[in-house]
């Protein structure tokens, strides 16, 4: 059912039956290294290219998902799933194998959230009992297609943040677990006009506000009403421009806000500067850390909400602004 | 001496283009763009060339210098050959740099392989 | 307000927002690795002299052997450490400009020898070759009217 101007409230909530992660080594190395399903210590993941490596990271966590539900790709109805590159390539070539019948998306870093939304949609719809949901990003293939090769000289400004190498895939449907998607919040695009590449941050910080407080009215709820409100790829500079923008709209979600680009690096020890991006940070990190509570009920209500900076390399240096997104999903323990 | 001479200079080329990488939004490679075309700037002015003589490698090593090398090739050739000579200097002065960058920079695509950054 | 004001302001708090590279360690980190270079340049130039050769044709060795050293370290994934510390000091010198040319080389191999290493070998050194060439292509032009007019 519709929800205020933006939002959904299912009446037939669907579950998040299972999910999986699977990342790269210096993830796997980070505080979060112990949580995930999967961290495969070579990058190329034993593939030729990071482009294919990220199609087999894909590949497995789909895998991975499904097996855990028990769930074969045959009774999986639809696939809604993308990446960071051209065309959504990894994507493409990562799920070929299975042949569900597929939706590619690109959201950038917020492809989760969009792929969360429009599987548990279909769910509640009722136009199929399970639906997968997958994303990626790898930090090789993301540097060569959107900065610079990965052995030139350039140094990283402290507003750089570092694509993650992983890949989630959330398996939705009716078939009972502990987390349900109870509603989602589509967010629009918006655009300060922000036309720094290296400030991811502060490009996708104005649209998180603006899904967060769409939310919040929507469904008519204050901050506390979540245990955690977890933005995807922020970062510090982005955080501390959230915190400065929900203020002005006059909403505190200080005391229970996280990054899952804040988490999955040791800002200390890993040398990331601004912390961690890319779909493959908020998916991963969802699937290892914020479901897993979900599920024993430490946490009985959260809204994820995964940015996006839907960069173009080309209108980028068209002199065009960075224009950011971000997705509100609530995931209720039940 | 020269050692000293080579080692300020050149390092004082660097400590100033540091600035425009750390306080202005220029990308790496506006950053050389820019530094080789003051270069061959310099060098029409004569100002480059002295600096280089007192400071041997410190001023022909960065690519300020580089850009003062094309201003050299074509200032001579157009000295010897006239009019032809403005196309025909620059990339006679820049042919070792940029022959060896190409034919080593090709040669190590061929062994190796793209790795991750640390 | 309007839009672009709005804009511009944003521009200004993300500005204040943003943390950034302390300069002064930058600079003093960038001279330190740029003076190192120039001055190993240095002894390379005073050898080839010693060896008796002219002052182009060391300044030729010197470039050469700076570039494949540079290569070399670029292959073995050392240069970007070396630039991570020092900055515009690996940048400038010549040993940066055969890191543009040997880093998207080696990257995009796989995109096979034309499209791939063929073309990508310029992405970042492209340009610094055609302004640079451009540039004393200008200031020739305009030697050479002086040379008629009997300016020079």
């Amino acid at each position: 059912m519709t929800q205020g101007l933006q939002s959904i409230a299912f009446e037939q909530s669907p579950y998040v039956v299972s999910s999986a992660s699977v990342v790269g080594k210096k993830e796997g190395e980070g505080p979060l290294g112990k949580m995930f399903d999967m961290v495969e210590t070579e990058n190329l993941f034993g593939e030729d290219t990071w482009e294919a490596a990220e199609s087999t990271m894909q590949k497995e966590a789909c895998v991975l998902a499904m097996g855990k539900a028990h769930i074969h790709k045959e009774d999986v109805r639809f696939l809604f799933g993308g990446d960071l590159l051209r065309q959504g390539i990894a994507t493409s070539l990562g799920v070929e194998a299975f042949g569900i019948p597929m939706f590619g998306l690109f959201g950038a870093c917020s492809t989760s959230g969009e792929a969360l939304a429009l599987a548990s949609m279909s769910v509640a719809a009722g136009y199929g009992d399970y639906m997968l949901a997958v994303t990626s990003s790898h930090f090789g293939s993301a540097e060569k297609e959107f900065r610079f090769p990965l052995s030139y000289a350039n140094q990283r400004p402290l507003s750089a943040q570092w694509t993650v190498t992983g890949s989630g895939a959330f398996l939705v449907g009716k078939k009972r677990s502990h987390v349900r998607i109870t509603g989602i919040t589509v967010g629009k695009i918006v655009d300060f006009g922000l036309k720094d590449s290296q400030n991811m941050g502060a490009c996708m910080a104005p649209a998180a506000a603006d899904t967060i407080e769409r939310n919040l009215k929507d469904f008519g709820r204050v901050p506390d009403d979540y245990s955690r409100i977890i933005t995807g790829d922020l970062g510090y500079v982005g955080q501390s421009i959230l915190f400065d923008l929900m203020r002005g709209k006059e909403i505190d979600i200080k005391k229970n806000h996280i990054d899952c680009g804040m988490m999955i690096f040791d800002q200390n020890k890993q040398d990331t500067h601004a912390g961690g991006s890319g779909c493959g940070c908020a998916a991963s990190v969802l699937s290892s850390y914020v479901l897993p509570k979900l599920e024993r009920g430490e946490w009985k209500r959260v809204l994820f909400v995964p940015t996006g900076a839907l960069m173009s390399t080309v209108s980028f240096n068209e002199g065009e602004s960075v224009p950011g997104i971000a997705h509100g999903i609530v995931l209720e323990h039940c | 001496m020269d050692y000293i001479n080579a080692f300020w200079v050149g390092g004082l080329i660097c400590a100033l283009a540091q600035i425009l990488l750390d306080r202005t939004k220029l990308m790496p490679g506006r950053v050389m763009v820019l530094l080789v075309c003051t270069g061959a700037v310099l060098g029409a002015l004569r100002i480059y060339q002295p600096l280089q003589d007192y400071a041997g490698a410190g001023a022909s090593v960065p690519l300020a210098g580089f850009g003062n090398l094309l201003w050299k090739g074509v200032k001579e050739a157009v000295d010897k050959e006239g009019f032809i000579g403005i196309f025909l200097g620059g990339f006679k002065a820049s042919a070792v740099g940029i022959s060896a960058a190409l034919v080593f920079g090709y040669l190590a695509s061929l062994i190796c392989e793209p790795k991750m950054k640390k | 307000m309007d839009r672009k004001k709005q804009q511009e302001a944003y521009e200004n708090y993300v500005k204040k927002k943003t943390p950034v590279h302390n300069l002064p360690v930058n600079m003093a980190k960038a001279f330190i690795t740029g003076g190192i270079i120039c001055a190993a340049g240095q002894s390379i130039l005073n050898y080839c002299e010693k060896m008796g050769l002219n002052k182009d044709i060391s300044g030729g060795w010197t470039s050469m052997i700076l570039i494949l050293a540079s290569v070399i370290l670029t292959a073995l994934n050392i240069y970007p450490r070396i630039a991570k510390w020092g900055g515009a000091g690996a940048l400038v010198p010549i040993t940066g400009f055969a890191n543009s040319v040997a880093a998207p080389a080696i990257e995009f191999q796989k995109e096979g020898q034309v499209m791939g290493i063929g073309c990508k070998i310029f992405t970042i050194a492209g340009p610094v070759i055609l302004y640079g060439v451009f540039t004393s292509w200008v200031l020739g032009f305009l030697y050479w009217i002086g040379k008629i007019a009997g300016i020079f």
